[in-house]
């Protein structure tokens, strides 16, 4: 499903340039759950950037579904992230004057689906993370593990191929963060490939795959046997 | 393409952000009226100026005479001037290529009776041109023609109210009136512009006045109307040409403004051309002042506006947006609230000047302020466009924005 091979990406600060990813493999699978652990700084978040294509890498090769990623415009950019990409952010990034459905619906109006069957498929995705009474509310008014789920009805509502979650716990309280992962857990045992980025041993003791990132260096790609019923790799 | 998601996004952010909607739609609107305003006024000072020569032809001149004030070749001064024919022949074959229109006048006043009803009118003698020079407007029958000068012919034109004061709803035309105890019959009705007092006025030939009255040759004034072709400056040149030669001619010092002088409506017309052009100038500057000062204003907010959506832009080209869309959504709101807001101050700008009317027309010389439709919608569209434009520019460099960038800011 992702496929990086000797990726770099270094980042001009001033007249210097910070040499951010020095050179990553990796390959994830449909239907795995990784995670991407390391400490601030360590380029995790510039990793998911890259392959969630928010941002270009500079050299190496990236192929999405088998496609490869080379001089991607905003536009080709745009419809390759509709189609393949959920994303769940640390800071939810809800937009503030919609409502729960509104939020949830927002890809597929991106996607060009009719009104009508937006928001019954939008309805359809908020009932399963549990807030179908939530619907007409806006973001204010809904808790910040309510916020982070609408999110993740939103990052699955087009049945992309891949979820992204930068940080998706690190603004909600440990029984929201459970709470969270769990709806991660239930996505990926229904055949979704999740990749998540945590600084958190906790989140990542529930992934199946951990991926430890250190000074843009990959130190070690561990199954988590505790999670991983079936020994693969 | 009417894109009825997109009206809904539209609208769905307009009625969100309401606060900066009506500031950026105020800009406008405000911009917008005062524009109306100002076009409307200074089109309301000119209908006053222009209406000022609506009275007369615009191309009059008037030769007066009355007493001398100076003496001249050992006459003496206070000697009364007296114009008569072989003057006005003088002038009529001299500066003919110049004269469009010529008449001379004689005023004269008459009790004039009809029945058993009667009143004391001014009565002027006159040649044909006359009626231009007067912009004398016939009613019923017709005015004094050359036959009548030739035969001294004993017919009257009437004004309008010595019709309806002598013979109410009876016809008029055709009968004969007493005038000072002499029949004259009535050959035609005219109303004027120029007020009642034009309107109790009645105007016979030339010729028969001399005759019927002091058997003389005399006259009071000559009003002749220069040729057309001539410009202003022309024409008051060819005013004091006239009035340096009458002076000379009938031994009148150079400069005695008293004793004969020409009152020629170019001068005046001169006077108002410069003011109009003036206030045209001033009107155009401070009209684009107030049109730049809303373009900057709708951009200054366009930018701020954009700047603060660049956050929501990132998430919406995370969830698949692609440029065009946002470019396109943040330009049809921009070109909607202008739109909606150039319409407004339009509308208000128009009522208000409606409300004056003519309030103002004594104390401020405004008469009827009002502005053409395609001046103000021309305004309203280079607003539009400059929305447009003001969203364009800063939306596009939005929309290029790395989604990671984008997502970034606050």
């Amino acid at each position: 499903m992702i496929r990086i091979k000797n990726l770099h990406k270094s980042y001009p600060i001033g007249k210097d340039s910070l040499h951010v990813l020095k050179g990553i493999d990796l390959h994830i699978k449909e239907g795995e759950f990784v995670s991407i652990m390391g400490s601030s700084g360590s380029g995790k978040s510039t990793l998911l950037n890259i392959v969630g294509l928010l941002d270009e890498h500079d050299e190496g090769d990236y192929f999405l579904n088998g496609q490869e990623i080379k001089n991607l415009n905003e536009k080709k950019g745009a419809v390759l992230r509709n189609k393949f990409l959920g994303f769940v952010f640390q800071s939810f990034n809800l937009i503030s004057y919609k409502t729960a459905l509104e939020n949830v619906s927002l890809p597929l109006y991106y996607k060009g689906v009719s009104r009508k069957e937006r928001q019954k498929i939008a309805l359809d995705y908020l009932d399963k993370v549990g807030l179908k009474d939530w619907a007409s509310h806006l973001p204010n008014e809904l808790s910040g593990g309510q916020k982070q789920r609408v999110a993740i009805a939103r990052a699955l509502v087009t049945q992309p191929k891949v979820v992204l979650a930068d940080e998706p716990t690190g603004a909600l309280d440990s029984t929201t963060t459970d709470s969270v992962m769990d709806l991660l857990k239930d996505i990926n045992n229904e055949g979704m490939t999740v990749f998540v980025i945590t600084h958190e041993e906790e989140v990542a003791d529930q992934t199946k795959r951990i991926v430890r990132l250190k000074d843009g260096i990959i130190t070690s790609d561990t199954i988590n046997v505790q999670r991983n019923p079936v020994k693969t790799v | 393409m009417f894109d009825l998601d997109r009206w809904r996004e539209i609208f769905q952010s307009i009625n969100k952000n309401k606060l900066r909607s009506v500031m950026s739609g105020f800009t406008v609107a405000f911009a917008i009226l005062l524009f109306t305003l100002l076009f409307g006024i200074v089109s309301g000072l000119k209908n006053t100026f222009e209406g000022a020569f609506v009275d007369d032809a615009a191309n009059s001149m008037i030769v007066r005479v009355w007493k001398t004030t100076k003496p001249f070749k050992g006459l003496q001064s206070n000697r009364r001037i007296q114009l008569k024919n072989p003057d006005y022949e003088y002038l009529e074959d001299k500066y003919d290529s110049k004269i469009d229109l010529m008449t001379a006048r004689i005023f004269k006043n008459f009790s004039i009776s009809y029945d058993n009803k009667q009143d004391n009118y001014s009565v002027t003698a006159v040649h044909p041109d006359h009626q231009f020079l007067e912009k004398t407007l016939i009613n019923e029958g017709r005015y004094i023609n050359q036959l009548d000068i030739n035969e001294s012919l004993k017919v009257i034109v009437i004004g309008r109210l010595i019709k309806s004061d002598l013979f109410g709803e009876k016809p008029a035309l055709g009968k004969r009136v007493n005038v000072g105890g002499i029949s004259y019959k009535v050959i035609g009705i005219f109303s004027d512009d120029g007020g009642d007092n034009e309107e109790r006025v009645a105007y016979i030939p030339v010729t028969t006045a001399q005759k019927l009255y002091g058997n003389n040759n005399y006259l009071s004034q000559i009003r002749i109307g220069y040729n057309q072709d001539l410009n202003l400056d022309e024409a008051i040149a060819f005013g004091n040409l006239i009035e340096r030669d009458m002076r000379s001619k009938l031994d009148i010092h150079p400069d005695d403004q008293s004793a004969l002088s020409v009152r020629n409506m170019a001068e005046g017309r001169k006077g108002v051309d410069v003011f109009m052009i003036a206030l045209f100038f001033i009107v155009v500057f401070i009209g684009s002042g107030t049109l730049i000062a809303g373009i900057i204003g709708i951009s200054n907010i366009m930018i701020f506006v954009i700047k603060e959506r660049t956050k929501e832009f990132g998430i919406r080209k995370a969830l698949g947006a692609k440029p065009s869309s946002i470019v396109g959504m943040v330009v049809q709101e921009s070109v909607l609230i202008t739109t909606i807001a150039g319409y407004l101050g339009l509308t208000l700008g128009t009522y208000i000047l409606s409300l004056i009317g003519n309030n103002l027309e004594k104390d401020y010389f405004i008469k009827d302020p009002s502005v053409s439709q395609g001046l103000v919608i021309g305004a309203t569209i280079v607003l539009i466009i400059s929305g447009l434009i003001a969203a364009l520019v800063p939306a596009r460099k939005a929309s290029q924005i790395k989604p990671v960038v984008a997502l970034r800011a606050d």
